[in-house]
């Protein structure tokens, strides 16, 4: 087991499309806005619509995609703060499990 | 279009109606708490689609929920399930199609399941949401001790009152294997978005399905 993700190679490549197709549902945006969404964009705390049952949603979406378990204890605001951090750790976690 | 039938639990409930009488009718069972607001203007967009394509169809409010004067904390999976048998014998449905989560509580009918979702999922979604939302205001909570709460005292999730047998109902309820169809129009997911969206385009997507799979 490796403590950095980016390295792994056991990291599965389509997180990335996984992450920005529900993040696309979850706020509405465009295929374009997706697209342009990058490693400091941010997230949680940074666009109002994205409250605690979208992220509520969001997490529960991406535990089924990506056959993942999130603890409660593993979901802060650093986690969820920026497009970066949560598709550094949802790779993390598919890589883990 | 609006009309009532009565629930077995005795409340008056209200009913939405598409399409001409004499055909195949579809039962629709919506999508449950906060999914229900987040796709009823979809869910009922496509109704008024099917009655274009020939397929009458009504939305049942189901007890404690929308205008329903019954006590959501009253509900259990059972009351719910009873509640979608007789609303499909009360207006003579033929078919059914179940929204996400309204495949808990289906009725033993031919029909579709769209994007069918665990009562388990539900609630995991819904305590996900409080833990969240806990964490933020500076007084975490834990899912263990909600869910154990839960089953005793019943819960507060998203603003919904479930009580302790619909906890311990949701807590349990996997995806069992089901005979109805699922359907999948594409597009965005409407259940997921922060604020409430239709999207015209699934809607007749999903009817075109729904039509087809009835004459089939």
């Amino acid at each position: 087991m490796t403590t950095n993700p980016s390295a792994s190679v056991a990291q599965p490549h389509d997180t990335d499309t996984i992450l920005r197709a529900i993040l696309r549902d979850v706020l509405g945006l465009s295929d374009e806005r997706v697209a342009e969404l990058d490693a400091d964009s941010g997230l949680f705390g940074h666009i109002p619509e994205f409250d605690s049952m979208a992220v509520a949603g969001l997490l529960t979406e991406v535990e089924d995609r990506c056959d993942i378990l999130i603890e409660d204890d593993e979901v802060d605001g650093d986690m969820l703060e920026t497009y970066g951090a949560l598709l550094t750790f949802v790779n993390a976690k598919r890589a883990a499990g | 279009m609006l009309t009532t039938w009565r629930a077995p639990g005795g409340s008056e409930e209200l009913a939405i109606r598409f399409g001409d009488d004499g055909g195949p009718r579809l039962l629709v069972l919506p999508a449950w708490f906060d999914e229900s607001n987040k796709t009823r203007h979809f869910t009922v967009e496509t109704m008024r689609l099917l009655a274009e394509r020939g397929v009458a169809s009504v939305l049942p409010d189901l007890p404690g929920c929308n205008e329903s004067m019954a006590e959501l904390t009253e509900q259990t999976f059972g009351s719910w399930r009873e509640a979608a048998m007789a609303a499909a014998k009360h207006f003579e449905c033929t078919h059914v199609l179940a929204m996400r989560a309204g495949v808990n509580i289906s009725p033993d009918l031919p029909g579709f399941a769209y994007a069918p979702l665990a009562g388990k999922s539900v609630l995991r979604a819904l305590l996900r949401a409080r833990t969240l939302a806990a964490k933020e205001a500076g007084r975490p909570e834990t899912t263990e001790t909600l869910l154990q709460t839960g089953k005793v005292e019943g819960l507060e999730l998203a603003g919904y009152y479930l009580g302790a047998a619909m906890v311990a109902d949701l807590a349990e309820a996997v995806l069992a294997p089901s005979s109805l169809v699922p359907l999948d129009p594409g597009g965005q997911l409407l259940w997921l978005r922060a604020e409430p969206e239709h999207n015209p385009k699934q809607a007749a997507a999903l009817a075109d399905l729904i039509a087809k799979g009835m004459v089939a």
